[in-house]
């Protein structure tokens, strides 16, 4: 089990990173949309192992099934057939490298530097748990999310109806 | 056994993924997708310290808040990529320069 | 004790604890929840302008406030009864600034007398407003002021007081230019605006000043603080007359009492909520509430003040014949009287004069406003533009209006002194205090003048427009007097009411000894921090002075010489606080009791005397007809021209004041207009002819260096704009990078 679960892990990982290099690093951005999908799996599989099943099914059904399917929707409606292989990276991608590797190197720094507490949480199904923070605890940014949900669906209605009705 | 720091590497790797696609890439829905694989690397932060840290499902809720920002976000931000593609006949932001000094 | 034990966290109380604060809450958030509603929804949407949750509010506060009275108050009968409820409203570091409500015998009091009278004043309003075409913004007014005062009561705090103090301001100011059309409403809110803005600087520093020493600003714990020696001598003299400043004001004391007559032009269910039994008492309730930490010092210039605010308003007021205007300066008179009680220590008297004056005083205007309504009514009648207001168009109403007089009579004799009313007990127990304190400290003599004076005055001009009112002919004419009318039972229930708390049964069984009944037992004069600290003092000489003791002679001499100053120290700390014992301690303090004793024996005995006195002068000459007011107005001659206008200090400050601002800015203007102008142009002349010189230098050398610089400019234009390129990615760009040289000096 464990060199199992070891080996499945290493390969979420590598997923993970090397699917988002791709959405990161690929010319056409179809291929970075569908990149996405993997890395979104990729992060739902490190959720499982993490203990967090709720988050790992949300994670599919939410990414996966409706944000995922929002941007590939966008690519559609935004690219035109022809400039499907133009390059996607700006003229300052060379520049941009060195602050985002200091960045990175600092992050890495930090995160191996840095002794942090530990406390283990005990392995179990966690979605009662969290139904019952939400309603307690988090009830009023749970209620402000669902407010700010509801602003967003309008707003981007309605924007999208000023898209229409200019036309 | 992996460990926080496995974790916390995967997420900063994303993390810093995410910021090189929104720093260099030219379209709009790329960006999105920088900004998506960041909060990504925050919500996975969270979880892992929820895990292995703080002992509590806070950092869970910390997740589920973000997947509700993130759909809120992409929304909105799709459609106003369509209004700017409206207005410029493009989705590249290089174009959308009305800032300029 | 007066540093007693608070109860802190209403979860932590018993359950009765825990309903009174919610109780206190109630009553307070009621009125600002109508005033919202009134002032938004109440013209259009409601029915009757919406007076009716204004109403609701109030009346529902009061229910509970006598609730929380009888359970608490006379419930409890505990003279030390006191119980707080606190929370953090602002934490900066280690410093939390915790506010909340405190409930005592004082606040508890204060509550009901404010929201009954308020309550009253409602159901009166409804009457007297009908048909005015803001009626329902005058509801809504009158709930937010019963907001703010309420607040001020139940505050423990001296910032929240504070902030309460300044809204009561505030809405005093929306209500005297209710009608604000009229200029002279509009001015007179304004005015009374301006003075007490004046004396609440005063009060701020004050507080700066507590903060300051103590680094709280919680009552008790200010209190303590002093009781504790964070702040004395000169510094707490200070900060105890820079916070009784915003009791000038707010009680129109002498520098600042312009305010209150022109006050007057609001309505006058106004005048009697706010220039009788609740705001201008804010004043004496913060003395009361800061009686504990004032210094003698502080207390003397308090007494001054409060005497001769006392006559000198009584004698404006003899000479006035605006009805609302003698009832004005009688409140000044009877203001001055409390502040005086507190300046010489008589607590239990000054706050005790402050409730039955609420409730005689509000009875008085709002029988003032009963008589006006009908007056109003009467010369409308007869079409004509007099005043009707003025006493010398009325005369002979007690025939119409009964229920007015009778009521309007038994405030007058309450308010004139005569025994067997609730005025005559708190009056002479004031009159008794300043007494005791002149035969404490003879040179003081003429603080009791002071108060024997204004209580002839005030029985003499009580009754002179008791008797021009509603005695002999009315004199508008018969056609008019058809018109007259008894107000309607919104307006004549409130009367009877008020009237009849102006007897002295509500407040002690004993009409000659009020120290016998539970306002007295209830309210004891607190010990005065300033005073424990100076007995701590002297116990700590006399412990040095023991072991000093030796065999050494020359230190005999000295333990003599401390033993010496020991006992004048207890000596002069026994005295004062012999001035300040009640006459309800029981015994135990020596020659002070005595003192008082025979001081309130004596003052009673004068004060029936002066009261009977100032009766008859006033029956002889305008019941009788025995004196003839107007010899008497010609053989005063000036002193009857000074009362008759006010002592012209609307005119001092006219000229002084406002005049100098406008001498100053005159001299200003003129200054500006001659030298400066005149220095200007000269300049200019001289730079003209330099200007020519300088032409062609300009022309060669210095437009070369401007177009140097110019030049220097653009180059460094075009350097950073190759930063703007409008492009967010850039920006983030930038950003980032210095993240990370900040992450990398830093962190690593």
């Amino acid at each position: 089990m464990n060199i199992l679960g070891e080996i499945v892990f290493w390969v979420f990982v590598l997923l993970t990173i090397g699917s988002s290099m791709v959405v990161v690093f690929h010319s056409r951005i179809i291929y970075s949309a569908f990149a996405l999908l993997f890395t979104f799996f990729g992060i739902a599989g490190l959720y499982v192992f993490l203990a967090a099943d709720f988050l790992a099914a949300s994670q599919v059904l939410i990414y996966v099934g409706g944000i995922l399917t929002l941007i590939i929707f966008g690519v559609f409606m935004t690219t035109k057939i022809t400039t499907l292989s133009i390059p996607q990276l700006t003229h300052h991608r060379y520049i941009a490298l060195i602050p985002i590797g200091l960045v990175f190197y600092a992050l890495v720094h930090m995160i191996f530097k840095t002794s942090w507490p530990v406390n283990v949480l005990d392995v179990g199904p966690t979605t009662q748990m969290l139904g019952q923070l939400l309603l307690t605890k988090y009830l009023v940014p749970f209620e402000l999310a669902s407010v700010l949900l509801l602003a967003a669906l309008v707003g981007a209605m309605r924007l999208a109806r000023m898209f229409r009705e200019a036309d | 056994m992996h460990c926080l720091d496995s974790y916390l590497f995967v997420s900063a790797a994303m993390f810093v993924l995410g910021l090189l696609a929104v720093v260099t890439r030219k379209n709009a829905v790329s960006i999105l997708m920088g900004i998506e694989l960041m909060l990504n690397a925050g919500a996975l932060n969270f979880v892992a310290f929820s895990r292995f840290s703080t002992a509590n499902l806070d950092g869970h809720v910390a997740a589920l808040f973000i997947l509700i920002i993130a759909a809120a976000e992409a929304a909105v931000a799709l459609a106003i990529f369509l209004n700017l593609y409206r207005l410029k006949a493009t989705s590249e932001v290089d174009k959308a320069n009305l800032l300029r000094g | 004790m007066y540093l007693r034990q608070f109860a802190v966290g209403a979860l932590e109380n018993s359950n009765i604890d825990n309903i009174m604060f919610q109780l206190a809450i109630y009553i307070l958030l009621a009125p600002l929840v109508a005033f919202t509603i009134n002032i938004f929804w109440g013209k259009r949407y409601l029915p009757r302008g919406g007076d009716w949750i204004s109403i609701t509010a109030i009346w529902s506060g009061c229910a509970f406030a006598l609730y929380m009275f009888f359970t608490k108050v006379l419930g409890n009968y505990d003279p030390n009864y006191f119980q707080s409820w606190q929370f953090d409203w602002i934490r900066w570091g280690d410093y939390q600034l915790r506010i909340g409500i405190a409930l005592d015998n004082v606040s508890l009091i204060m509550l009901v007398v404010v929201t009954l009278v308020s309550s009253l004043i409602h159901l009166y309003s409804t009457a007297y407003m009908k048909g005015d075409p803001k009626y329902h913004r005058f509801f809504a007014f009158l709930s937010f002021f019963s907001f703010s005062m309420i607040g001020l009561v139940l505050a423990d705090n001296l910032l929240i007081i504070f902030c309460f103090w300044e809204l009561v301001g505030l809405s005093s100011y929306f209500l005297i230019g209710f009608w604000h059309e009229k200029d002279s409403a509009a001015n007179a809110a304004k005015k009374a605006f301006v003075a007490n803005r004046i004396g609440d600087v005063g009060m701020l520093i004050g507080i700066l000043l507590v903060f300051t020493a103590m680094g709280t600003l919680n009552v008790t714990e200010v209190i303590a603080g002093v009781a504790a020696g964070k702040m004395g001598g000169m510094a707490l003299t200070i900060a105890g007359l820079c916070l009784f400043c915003g009791a000038i004001g707010k009680s129109a004391q002498f520098p600042l009492h312009v305010w209150l007559p022109d006050a007057m032009e609001g309505p006058t269910p106004v005048s009697a909520l706010i220039h009788a039994a609740t705001m201008v008492a804010a004043g004496v309730y913060l003395v009361v509430r800061i009686f504990a930490i004032l210094t003698p010092e502080a207390s003397l210039v308090i007494a001054y003040i409060g005497g001769f605010t006392a006559l000198f308003a009584a004698t404006i007021a003899v000479a006035q014949y605006d009805i609302k205007r003698v009832l004005a300066y009688s409140t000044l008179s009877q203001l001055g009287y409390m502040v005086m009680a507190l300046g010489v220590g008589s607590y239990t008297a000054g706050f005790f004069h402050l409730v039955t004056h609420a409730m005689f005083k509000a009875c008085l205007f709002l029988g003032s406003g009963s008589v006006i309504h009908a007056m109003h009514g009467a010369l409308h009648h007869i079409h004509s533009h007099d005043d009707a207001q003025d006493m010398r168009f009325m005369g002979g109403l007690k025939k119409y209006m009964p229920v007015t007089f009778i009521t309007f009579l038994i405030a007058t004799v309450s308010l004139s002194g005569v025994p067997l009313t609730s005025g005559f007990m708190s009056k002479d127990a004031i009159l008794g205090g300043s007494l005791a304190y002149f035969m404490m400290h003879p040179q003081h003599w003429l603080l009791p003048v002071f108060g024997f004076g204004a209580a002839i005055l005030t029985a003499f001009y009580m009754f002179r427009l008791v008797y021009m009112t509603f005695f002999g002919e009315f004199k508008s004419g018969p056609e008019a007097a058809t018109a007259l009318h008894e107000s309607p039972r919104a307006m004549t229930i409130p009367l009877i009411v008020l009237g009849a708390l102006s007897i002295f049964v509500f407040y002690s069984f004993n009409p000659f000894n009020p120290a016998s009944g539970w306002f007295s037992t209830l309210n004891p004069q607190p010990d005065r921090a300033y005073e424990q600290l100076q007995a701590v003092a002297a116990h700590d000489t006399h412990a040095e002075a023991k072991s000093h003791d030796s065999h050494s002679k020359h230190e005999a001499v000295e333990k003599a010489e401390h033993n010496d100053s020991h006992g004048t120290v207890v000596e002069s700390h026994g005295e004062e606080h012999g001035e300040e014992v009640h006459a309800t301690d029981a015994g135990g303090h020596g020659g002070g009791h005595d003192v008082h004793h025979t001081a309130h024996l004596i003052a009673m005995v004068i004060s029936i005397i002066l009261a009977t006195l100032g009766i008859l002068i006033a029956t002889m000459g305008y019941y009788w007809h025995k004196i003839d007011p107007n010899v008497w107005k010609k053989r005063l001659g000036p002193v009857y021209l000074g009362m008759y206008h006010k002592w012209w200090w609307d005119e001092i400050y006219e000229y002084t004041f406002i005049g100098g601002t406008k001498l100053t800015a005159n001299i200003l203007a003129w200054f500006d207009g001659a030298v400066i102008d005149g220095l200007v142009n000269f300049v200019a002349t001289i730079g003209r002819f330099v200007s020519v010189v300088h032409g062609w230098f300009d022309l060669y050398v210095v437009d070369g260096l401007v177009n140097l610089t110019a030049w220097i400019v653009g180059i460094f234009g075009r350097f950073t704009r190759l930063f703007q390129g409008g492009q967010i990615q850039r920006y983030v760009l930038y950003t980032i990078a210095l993240v990370a040289v900040f992450i990398i000096l830093k962190v690593l």
